[in-house]
């Protein structure tokens, strides 16, 4: 990590010396916009392409900051280059209390987000072109005083530009190696998952915004004194945030480094044609060549060429993952006292009611059997206890906390791990970086380091360890179902939820599973699992809570539960004969 | 306060530019509702229309009979531009940056061909007014009306009631199982792509009929008609109609009682209400 900083500084030094050579001045000009759109084009970048939420509003962030310059400077006469950590703030002041609106209000993603951000930015554009912070006519920053950083102002601008791409560069980096980025990637893929696995995604939404606002802020600023006359029509013009997409899209957006090199790429080309007599032609071949990008490399130019490296794992990590699961202590020891404990959780969708005052107690080292017929509440049941739905009624404490109204990602950092009846992994997240981010967020709270050897550990004990590296669309079923257990176990949960983790599976494949669960409680895990394969049922759990119409109709061992009436009739309905 | 038949005069006019807001909406909200295709490049379909009519009509053809060069010529367009899309299998997202590609070579070929420059449809509909009490309605925005009137409902009722309309439903919904069931869904898929095209043909002739043209406003037109398009609901055939109107009024209104400048305000806050408060009204 820190060798990459150090060669990214090291360039910036090594270009900051250009002004030395004396070239003509368009040199410096041209080199200035591609800092500019490098610093854009990242920064857009940090939000939208890490997390998946594609702004088409970065136009108004760049706004923002285009405006607090010129403001400031004609009008409160600040110096120029006070006002560029003005600028910063205000525009990610602008942008956290939009997140806080529209993180929260549903989810609001892909095209619908991009409208809204658009629109945020249009309606910016109008307020501003009607009152007097513009007025109409624009705003001029002729008389303002150009800093004396360079002997000439196209060389203080050079490398006012060239500081700012550079600690663009560096945030983006740190961000992407970061809890945060990992963080972000996940919400990528499957937001509601990163939540249960322990990520905080709203708070992490609105850092990842906050950041990339504050910088198109400062790149406003600078560029304001750059343009020296700003208007609405040019700042707020829809080509400034498709640009900003172009770029990052082109260059590949799952990387620190692609927008800055879809941006470097897209204004020099612009540039070449505009020198020459053929600017429209230049146009038309920048639109032709992101039609053929898009087409024949969606994951753009560093997303095609740089391809991913598995990590070989070193020997001691081997060795280290070859630790039988008992050799691990347990997190905690079973002692029989209440871990779980539920009372009359009810929950309705439109009229249906899933859960209707639910009773549930799960004690510490036991194994409850969830079952029912399909539709019965069990499903709702783990997705109330897990937070991702709220219950409507009732109340859920877990090892003396109230989980009635925590988030999901709080939940899971006090201990209760889940997996889908439907794996849900993160696609595109190796089959290795999906264990090692449980690793991090769940209970276990890993520093990055110690999250991937303890990943290692459970992809070795889920005998996925040969797969590490791999995608999870290369996985079959069973091994995606087995990914979605490791992911659970990393966690270190005290309460494990298993969602029918046996269906779909063969019978061979069913005794592997039966005699990994025990194993798993060995360790001192509770475990609630619902289950439709009887035989596994009867074999594992100590008790069996049996749930019909979203209400507990029977509870006690496996064998007195299901010779009751009741629960055969639940399952095969009413005897007649 | 303005006087009243101010008021009715943009009332009219508002009425006016909803229909073409309507109008450029339906193929999108059609497109994008049904096809799962963002088609940023409407807008300069619609404006290489508009200039083709205007240069038909320059070699002395009458604009609305341009229609029937345009109209098959923008169907074929469409068709194809949906058998790239099918081919490379490309996202809703990324079909909008394909098509944002296409916007700029569009606009650069509008440039290359036309220049720069504004230019102006003389036509004779141009000069033609009717007056309705102290109302002034000028002929061509009369005709757009009609136009989005008549082609809205003509799809709104093919997609209602053919089984053209009902299997492309099915298979906006559900393609592989439309199929499974025997739709043809890849045809309809065509053929529609081809209508919405030949719809920015349509909304082309109004826009030559009624605007000054040049090529930066093509981007002029994207943000009010997409929030008309999320306002009619995606895939629908009279919701960008009525949606236009709505927005076509409140602006005109705005404008009438505040300055033209803020009309834009109120487009956009609606749009975003409605992003925040009813998304799954989308």
């Amino acid at each position: 990590m820190m060798r990459t900083l150090g060669t990214l500084f090291a360039a910036g030094v090594a270009l900051a010396c250009v002004p030395l050579l004396k070239l003509p001045a368009f040199y410096e000009s041209f080199l200035y916009l591609v800092f500019f759109w490098i610093v854009l084009a990242t920064s857009w970048n940090i939000l939208s392409g890490y997390s998946g939420y594609f702004s088409f509003g970065h136009g108004a962030f760049f706004g923002t900051g285009m405006y607090a310059t010129a403001t400031l400077t004609t009008k409160a006469g600040m110096p120029f280059l006070w006002t560029l950590p003005v600028c910063a703030a205000l525009a990610a002041l602008f942008g956290v209390a939009i997140g806080a609106v529209v993180f929260r209000a549903g989810r609001l993603r892909g095209e619908l987000f991009a409208l809204l951000t658009l629109a945020v930015s249009y309606v910016l554009a109008t307020v501003i072109l009607n009152t007097p912070i513009d007025g109409g006519p624009g705003v001029s920053l002729a008389a303002v005083a150009i800093p004396q950083l360079a002997p000439t102002a196209p060389s203080t601008f050079y490398l006012l530009a060239l500081a700012a791409a550079i600690v663009t560069l560096a945030i983006a980096y740190a961000v992407q190696r970061a809890a945060l980025g990992t963080g972000l990637f996940a919400i990528h893929d499957d937001e509601d998952v990163a939540e249960v696995l322990g990520v905080p995604t709203y708070r992490y939404k609105l850092a990842a915004l906050a950041l990339s606002c504050a910088l198109a802020g400062a790149a406003g600023g600078i560029h304001a004194l750059f343009v020296s006359y700003v208007t609405v029509g040019e700042t707020f013009s829809i080509v400034v945030p498709l640009s900003v997409v172009l770029m990052s899209v082109l260059g590949g957006t799952r990387h620190w480094l692609g927008p800055a090199i879809g941006a470097a790429l897209v204004t020099a080309l612009l540039y070449i044609f505009t020198a020459s007599d053929y600017a429209v032609a230049g146009r038309a071949a920048v639109g032709l060549i992101l039609i053929v990008v898009i087409l024949f490399m969606p994951q753009g130019v560093l997303g095609r060429f740089v391809r991913r490296k598995p990590k070989p794992a070193s020997g001691l990590e081997f060795a280290h993952a070859n630790a039988r699961i008992q050799d691990l202590t347990p997190s905690v020891t079973p002692s029989g006292e209440t871990l779980l404990s539920a009372h009359g959780v009810s929950k309705s969708f439109a009229g249906v009611q899933a859960l209707a005052g639910v009773d549930l107690e799960v004690r510490r080292g036991e194994i409850v059997g969830l079952v029912g017929p399909n539709g019965s509440g069990k499903s709702t049941l783990i997705n109330v206890v897990s937070g991702h739905y709220r219950a409507d009624g009732g109340r859920i404490a877990f090892a003396g906390h109230d989980l009635t109204a925590l988030s999901a990602h709080r939940i899971a950092r006090l201990g209760i791990a889940r997996t889908y009846q439907i794996p849900r992994p993160f696609a595109h997240l190796s089959v290795h970086e999906n264990v090692t981010l449980a690793a991090m967020f769940g209970h276990a709270g890993l520093p990055r380091a110690a999250a991937e050897r303890e990943a290692r550990r459970w992809l070795e004990y889920t005998a996925l360890a040969p797969k590490a590296a791999a995608l999870p669309r290369e996985l079959n079923l069973h091994q995606r179902k087995f990914l979605e257990l490791a992911r659970a176990l990393a966690a270190r949960p005290q309460l494990l939820l298993l969602d029918e983790v046996l269906s779909g599976l063969t019978p061979a494949e069913i005794d592997g599973a039966i005699a990994l669960v025990k194993d798993i409680r060995a360790q001192g895990a509770s475990i609630v699992f619902v289950e439709h394969v009887m035989r596994a049922v009867m074999q594992l759990a100590d008790r069996i809570v049996v749930l019909s119409y979203g209400r507990v109709i029977a509870e006690g061992s496996p064998a007195a539960v299901m010779g009751r009436t009741a629960v055969v009739e639940a399952y095969l309905g009413k005897a007649h004969a | 306060m303005p006087s009243l038949a101010l008021l009715a005069q943009s009332l009219a006019s508002g009425i006016f530019i909803g229909a073409l807001y309507g109008l450029l909406g339906l193929g999108l909200s059609l497109a994008w509702g049904l096809l799962g295709q963002i088609n940023l490049a409407h807008f300069a379909l619609a404006f290489l229309g508009a200039y083709l009519t205007y240069q038909l009509s320059l070699a002395g053809l009458d604009p609305l009979a341009t229609l029937a060069l345009i109209v098959p010529a923008f169907f074929a367009f469409g068709a194809a531009l949906h058998w790239l899309f099918a081919r490379f299998a490309v996202s809703a997202f990324n079909s909008l940056l394909v098509t944002f590609g296409l916007t700029v070579i569009i606009e650069a070929a509008i440039q290359w061909i036309w220049s720069a420059d504004f230019r102006r449809l003389e036509s004779h509909y141009a000069d033609v007014r009717y007056r309705l009490g102290t109302l002034y309605i000028p002929l061509p925005e009369l005709l757009t009306l009609v136009l989005a009137v008549v082609l809205s409902l003509a799809l709104w009722a093919a997609l209602r009631y053919t089984d053209f309309g009902k299997a492309l439903r099915a298979s906006a919904e559900d393609a592989p199982i439309a199929q499974a069931f025997g739709v043809n869904a890849k045809a309809l898929a065509l053929l529609l792509s081809g209508i919405s095209a030949a719809l920015a043909g349509v909304a082309g002739l109004c826009i030559a009929l009624s605007y000054t043209l040049a090529p930066s406003q093509i981007y002029a037109w994207v943000g009010v008609v997409f929030a008309v398009v999320m306002l009619g609901g995606l895939g629908s055939a009279l919701g960008p109609l009525v949606a236009g109107i709505v927005i076509g009024v409140s602006e005109a209104l705005t404008a009438a009682i505040t300055a033209p400048s803020w009309a834009p305000l109120v487009s956009f806050s609606l749009l975003i209400a409605l992003l925040l408060l009813r998304p799954e009204k989308i």
